[in-house]
């Protein structure tokens, strides 16, 4: 059947029509309100259709996207696992979903309990001493997890100057430094695809707060050197932040915290099975050691006598990061995650996800170029080197996997690997979709050479084809408007 | 339990292609002394039955959803349509990524575009991104924001803005040389212009206000932002009841510069802070210094039109140190939620819900307000909160109207220490007329 083309709301919108009525007052009105508040007799093209219409506009909507519930996303770095559905029914208890932030603590114990033990767990996943529960997201983790770092240096008496950051990393890890108030000096990865020890040992000084290191880094590549790595930037009194995005190569395998790093964040919704809903919410936890511990947001959580207390009076705390206690729901979820998975099932995350990586890449080094020949966990960062002679760029790749089925890889960085398709395929994917991706890949390297346009041109199958994102910079349109409609004259 | 999905077979086949005996192989890039020897110490799995009656047990152990709240103070219990959660929950909506890639994330983008014109219009703003975490967030980014524009130290912000947005944007503030003041507020519980107009200087970026202010008073934007651009300062806007929007004139047609605020009136449950949404809104001319996420219009190599994620330039991905911001993840499935709430309330049901929450606040106000040592604090005009003085102790008050079964307000003592025995009250559609009349009786009783 044909998807329909789905108009914006705004242009089936007609007078009157409505899609929602409330109870009718039950008080009496007073006409008298706001008499001198400037007020609007309406708010201007605001929608107007009916129930059905609503439901119709996004179910069709619904078909344009594609998602993990419809098939294989290996897109690097985010972690697209499948969401277990079961989380998202233990979220929608009325108990969590009613209770008011600023209920006193007696009546929402629950709540307060279900972030304690969320927070023990993830102290014994990563192997370290605290954690804040508040980040809304990874980069919210990654700014809070340098504002502990730079309030330590600075109760020591020098905050310091300069972070540093591997050139493999994610663009979230210089910009969060930055937003704390840092410059950022780049690290050289050497030809093993890690970071060049030598080239910290010379960066490295007293200017320096902390190196912010990826592991494993984006390249799927475990920095083995990790332990030196922390000793070096240790030993001029520099911090070590772990950017715990790809944790789901490590999850019960090995712990962040035995490699002698400082502080840690997680992406809830990735390693924890949260789902992404298109651009979050998620949630970035941070894990610190116990130097660091007395810096955390506000409040944490203190269990007294089998009663939890949310605590303020936290003299050194960096303070407040977001409102109320972070994106509880989503804690919610990834604590289901964790109780339904126990230990096996945890370190059977990691097992897989790098099991099904390593499959495709040892199915695919043969059509498609690998810059680093290093061994590669959960992802792995294949380039377009192959196929550039034919003039086809990662981005013709990626379009024409549309066509196959299959979500494109990750293709803005690492920015050390030019034309990069950073594959992830997880732990949940079955081995007859991860053959379809390697085979439509194989396919896709073949018409590489032999019709280069039909790669160039993808994709074809799509509810639409290949879009211009330059126009969309150049010439830019936000938001609907009746001017700029020509059928609403 | 287990998600995977290889059997032993499968897993056999792989290891030959691979050319390896066993997994644990393949993590000999990991030194042995980091390898966990032992399963990691957390509790045996549980089966899905077993899961539902642990989180039962659990959600047993509150009792908030027992009492009959009058709670608002940034986060609003409303009506929601049973649309927004039956459609939000399809797994199109729920489990894709952020859109990169456009040609397949049609849906998620063109609904974002149709979040950031209904933002538009209620805010009465050129432009809108995407959604950041929370208004809080959105509070502390529209300072940085200002000060990017301004590069001017000093931030004015108002202390009638709400506490929590006070602290987080000092928090994201205090390491970028921007310096803030406060700015008291007046009897009538406004902003007061006057030590407004005193503090602002050649050296200010920006200024701050609430509206409806967090005593629920509506502030006089115009005259905010009539101050701001006379000193060639920025004027925001936060919001954090939105629904206030239908019937009050747009902080735009006000002349507000940047409007920030939290969204979770609009189809999201209370659920203990979060998952909320902050959204943020500028006029055109600061487009490019906005935070986060925005969706454009444009078309495909056929012609037809789609949309895409634009301005990318100013993100970190493209631009890292020197990005507007580090944010990257969002709240954009609540964005679906708000979107699929403003578009069935529609023209006219914005408008009726505004309506409705200012007449029943104001039949509580005045019937409490009528009552033996209770008395309206700040004579402002109101939305759907009012401050109430209580002669007797309000943590008194507090703990009767509670063993009623009652929530009453906020207690404000806590963070305004100048507000002896005064609490925020909050009316919504959601209350009926039998439950007012039920607070005001048994705070009759408690005040005797």
């Amino acid at each position: 059947m044909t998807i329909l083309r789905e108009s914006l709301i705004f242009e089936v919108s007609d007078q009157g029509k409505r899609g929602f009525f409330l109870p009718k007052l039950d008080v009496p009105p007073r006409k008298d309100l706001l008499k001198n508040i400037p007020l609007r007799e309406e708010i201007q093209d605001f929608p107007e259709v009916s129930e059905v219409e609503v439901v119709r506009h996004f179910t069709r909507l619904s078909q344009a996207n594609f998602c993990i519930d419809l098939g294989f996303y290996p897109l690097g770095s985010c972690t697209m696992k499948y969401n277990p559905k079961i989380n998202e029914k233990v979220a929608l208890t009325k108990e969590f979903l009613s209770s008011h932030p600023y209920s006193s603590e007696e009546l929402v114990q629950g709540n307060l309990e279900i972030l304690k033990i969320t927070e023990e767990l993830l102290m014994r996943i990563t192997g370290m001493d605290a954690f804040t529960l508040q980040p809304s997201a990874g980069a919210q983790g990654e700014l809070v997890g340098m504002m502990l770092i730079r309030a330590c240096l600075e109760e020591r008496g020098n905050p310091r100057k300069i972070v540093l950051i591997p050139d493999s990393a994610h663009g979230t890890n210089p910009s969060s430094a930055h937003l704390c108030g840092y410059h950022v000096r780049e690290i050289k990865s050497n030809d093993k695809g890690t970071v060049d020890l030598n080239d910290l040992e010379k960066n490295m000084s007293e200017d320096v707060a902390a190196l912010m290191v990826t592991n494993p880094n984006t390249l799927g590549i475990f920095e083995s050197d990790i332990k030196e790595i922390s000793a070096i930037v240790h030993s001029k009194g520099g911090f070590v932040y772990m950017d715990g995005a790809n944790m789901n190569a490590l999850i019960g395998k090995s712990r962040p915290g035995d490699m002698d790093v400082d502080v840690i964040h997680l992406n809830l919704h990735k390693t924890f099975s949260t789902p992404h809903g298109g651009g979050g919410p998620g949630a970035g936890p941070v894990g610190v050691k116990k130097e660091l511990e007395p810096y955390l947001p506000i409040p944490i959580i203190q269990k007294k006598e089998n009663h939890y207390h949310l605590l303020f009076d936290r003299p050194k705390s960096i303070g407040r990061a977001r409102s109320f206690y972070g994106n509880f729901l989503v804690v919610v979820k990834a604590l289901a995650y964790i109780l339904s998975l126990g230990p096996e099932g945890l370190r059977e995350i990691a097992e897989i996800a790098v099991l099904n990586s390593n499959y495709i890449r040892k199915s695919l080094e043969n059509e498609y170029h690998l810059k680093y020949e290093s061994p590669t966990l959960h992802e792995c960062v294949f380039s377009d080197k192959h196929q550039r002679p034919y003039g086809v760029q990662n981005i013709d790749i990626a379009k024409r996997l549309i066509d196959y089925g299959v979500h494109p890889p990750t293709m803005s960085f690492p920015l050390i690997v030019q034309g990069a398709l950073m594959v992830e395929p997880t732990e949940t994917e079955t081995k007859r979709d991860i053959d379809r991706f390697i085979d439509a890949m194989k396919q896709i390297s073949r018409e590489a050479k032999e019709d280069p346009e039909i790669l160039k041109s993808a994709p074809h199958t799509a509810y639409v084809r290949r879009l211009d994102e330059t126009t969309a910079a150049r010439r830019l349109d936000l938001h609907w408007s009746r001017e700029s409609d020509p059928e609403k004259e | 339990m287990s998600y995977t999905s290889l059997s032993q077979k499968d897993k056999k086949e792989m290891l030959t292609k691979i050319g390896i005996s066993s997994i644990q192989k393949l993590f000999d890039s990991i030194p042995e002394n980091l390898i966990l020897k032992e399963g990691l110490n957390v509790p045996d799995h549980l089966a899905e039955p077993e899961l539902v009656r642990h989180f039962d047990a659990l959600a047993r152990k509150n009792s908030f959803h027992k009492f009959l709240s009058f709670l608002g103070a940034g986060a609003y219990l409303h009506t929601i349509p049973s649309i927004v959660d039956y459609l939000s929950s399809r797994g199109e909506f729920i489990s894709p990524y952020t859109p990169y890639q456009p040609e397949v994330s049609q849906g998620t983008l063109q609904i974002i575009y149709e979040f950031q014109t209904l933002i538009c219009q209620l805010t009465g703003m050129d432009s809108a991104n995407a959604s950041l975490y929370d208004g809080a967030s959105g509070a502390a980014e529209a300072v940085l924001m200002a000060h990017r524009i301004k590069s001017k130290p000093k931030v004015l912000v108002a202390r009638t803005i709400h506490p929590q947005y006070r602290e987080v944007i000092e928090t994201y503030s205090k390491n970028l040389d921007v310096s803030l003041q406060d700015i008291s507020y007046s009897k009538n519980g406004e902003i007061d212009l006057e030590d407004l107009e005193k503090k602002l200087g050649y050296e200010t970026s920006a200024v701050v206000v609430q509206s409806p202010n967090f005593f629920g008073v509506i502030e006089k934007l115009k005259e905010v932002s009539d101050l701001a651009h006379r000193n060639q300062a920025l004027s925001i806007a936060v919001i954090t009841e939105p629904t206030s929007l239908g019937v009050l004139e747009s902080p735009g047609q006000l002349g507000m510069d940047i409007v920030t605020g939290e969204g979770q009136s609009f189809g999201l449950p209370l659920s203990f802070g979060g998952p909320y949404l902050g959204f943020m809104a500028c006029k055109k001319e600061f487009i490019r210094q906005v935070p986060g996420r925005i969706v454009g219009v444009t078309k495909d190599t056929e012609g037809e039109r789609g949309f895409v994620l634009t301005l990318s330039t100013r993100e970190q991905h493209i631009r890292r140190e020197r990005a507007t911001s580090n944010i990257c993840t969002n709240q954009a499935w609540c964005a679906l939620r708000a979107t699929v709430f403003l578009e069935a309330l529609g023209k006219k049901g914005m408008q009726e819900l505004a309506w409705q929450n200012l007449q029943k606040a104001h039949y509580a106000m005045d019937r409490l307000t009528q009552l033996e040592g209770v008395h309206l604090k700040f004579d402002g005009a109101i939305f759907n909160e009012f401050v109430l003085q209580f002669e007797k102790s309000w943590k008194e008050i507090d703990k009767f109207l509670k063993d009623k079964g009652i929530i009453g307000g906020f207690g404000l003592e806590r963070v305004f220490p100048e507000l002896k025995n005064c609490a925020l009250f909050c009316v919504t559609e959601v209350h009926r007329r039998e439950d007012m009349d039920r607070l005001v009786s048994v705070l009759e009783e408690a005040v005797q």
